[in-house]
């Protein structure tokens, strides 16, 4: 039973991005809506990015610092595991994981109270396309926009790692600069922004499809809004394990 | 002028509509009254294709709106304005956006001719004042006042009303009432209203259609509501104090 109703949830999610990823019935609003969800969804959490990479980035420096780096390891041993770790896992994967808590929820909760106010039947009633209208904007403005905030998220776990060694002289700011620009592999910058925009995708479109197939009232919107948290970030990190096999 | 023939709605193993047949008049405002949860809402779900009917025609005007394409609906439904119960505007949008969205989606004119024309439609439901206010900063009469403005901006031939005066007080609901019938002679247009608000009947009602547990109980107008013996249409609409005397000094002077 379990399953039928996995699988009757998933076959609604492929009919709802069908309609989804459709030409749009008006170019002009389309890019109108494209341009303000990149702004919504990506322009709106880049405060929340900065913050969180830059104070993780600190302290993954300090961690490597006071719990690898001894005096049988490299000096630069501090500064390169801290950029692999947030250029291969923290600013794409945890940071997605985070995202989908801040945009996931606002995508359901506003596709969900437009339709127990009626505003997406209205759509349907006027001839639009809804899920057109309302879906593909936010799943295109994601994708666009999230390859940038994986490299703010980089670059500003980088500056808090700096911090530690300017401000708070756990590390030289010499033998971070030689960690970090130790084995540089160029790829996995290209890996991170791939994995992203896998997940841009999960957020966004799985976020949708609970909020657009909402049924009931305010209650509901609510649940719906949890759902697509949980059910996003569960795929995230599926999806992490396979992406990660693949790219590596 | 919309046909409904033999319209059956189920869901699962629940039948809430039976076997209706109705017509629906152009130029005239087609009421539809019934108790809550005798199917009015459900009846017009189905008309504006909201709902899939499991057995029977709607006809626009001899189209058959069921046996059509989704392409075909589409373009069919830009023939139709739609008034939601609750105005149903656009959150994010102006009053004068919410207006000119339709424009803006199906219309190939310039943004001046739209905005005039949107501006036209708020004037005619007198709304020239709000256009640049949000929906959440205008009362609940004025957002119904922008619901039709925005029904009415595509020049639609069929104008659907769910319940337009719920919620709101007795003097607003008659400048809607008014506003509605006004429109629909103004400009001939099919207008179906969905209420169970007597005062709408006995004011506007030229061609009213009862639905009683999911039958079409009676259909006729105004005048024929006073004369009617149906006693559960009786029951409906002289459920008040006031409307059955009413009634009885109406009958009180027919018999004089």
């Amino acid at each position: 039973m379990l399953i039928y109703k996995w699988l009757n949830t998933f076959g609604s999610y492929l009919i709802l991005m069908g309609r989804s990823l459709s030409r749009p019935d008006r170019m002009r609003m389309f890019l109108k809506r494209y341009a303000k969800e990149m702004e919504q969804l990506g322009v709106d959490s880049i405060g929340i990015v900065m913050l969180i990479s830059f104070f993780i980035g600190a302290v993954i420096c300090i961690q490597m610092k006071i719990n690898i780096q001894s005096p049988w390891m490299p000096h630069w041993v501090a500064g390169y595991t801290t950029r692999e770790i947030m250029l291969l896992e923290f600013s794409s994967s945890i940071m997605c994981l985070i995202l989908s808590g801040k945009v996931g929820s606002n995508i359901a909760s506003e596709l969900g109270t437009m339709r127990v106010t009626q505003q997406i039947d209205a759509l349907d009633i006027m001839g639009v396309n809804s899920a057109s209208y309302l879906i593909l904007p936010k799943i295109l403005g994601l994708i666009t926009i999230m390859p940038f905030l994986v490299i703010f998220s980089s670059t500003l776990g980088i500056i808090g790692a700096y911090a530690t060694a300017y401000i708070g002289h756990i590390i030289s700011p010499e033998d971070l600069t030689s960690g970090i620009q130790h084995a540089f592999n160029v790829w996995f910058i290209w890996m991170s922004i791939i994995k992203s925009l896998f997940f841009a995708f999960i957020i966004a479109s799985v976020s949708s499809f609970f909020g657009y197939t909402v049924e009931g009232g305010s209650v509901e919107v609510g649940k719906a809004s949890t759902d697509a948290v949980v059910c996003s970030s569960v795929l995230i990190l599926f999806s992490d394990v396979f992406l990660t096999q693949l790219l590596s | 002028m919309i046909e409904v023939k033999n319209l059956t709605k189920s869901f699962e193993d629940k039948t809430v509509l039976f076997n209706i047949n109705t017509v629906f008049e152009t130029g005239k405002t087609n009421l539809i009254i019934g108790q809550s949860g005798s199917g009015k809402t459900v009846l017009m779900k189905n008309l504006i294709g909201l709902f899939e009917p499991t057995q029977g025609e709607i006809l626009y005007d001899g189209r058959d709106f069921i046996s059509m394409n989704k392409k075909e609906k589409a373009m069919m439904r830009r023939e139709m304005g739609m008034v939601f119960q609750g105005a149903a505007l656009f959150d994010s949008l102006t009053v004068l956006e919410n207006v000119m969205f339709p424009l803006d989606m199906f219309s190939n004119e310039n943004y001046r001719d739209r905005v005039k024309k949107a501006q036209d439609c708020l004037a005619r439901v007198n709304l020239l004042e709000a256009q640049d206010k949000y929906p959440s900063e205008i009362s609940g009469g004025m957002q119904k006042r922008a619901a039709i403005a925005r029904a009415i901006v595509q020049n639609p031939k069929y104008l659907f009303c769910d319940e337009p005066n719920s919620g709101l007080d007795p003097k607003t609901s008659l400048v809607i009432d008014e506003l509605l019938s006004g429109i629909t002679h103004e400009f001939g247009i099919t207008t179906i209203i969905n209420t169970h608000d007597m005062n709408s009947v006995m004011g506007i009602g030229e061609n009213i259609c009862f639905i009683y547990k999911g039958h079409k109980e009676w259909q006729g107008n105004k005048d024929q509501v006073i004369n009617s013996n149906n006693s559960k249409l009786n029951d409906l609409v002289f459920a008040s104090d006031l409307f059955r005397k009413v009634k009885e000094i109406e009958l009180e002077q027919d018999k004089k």
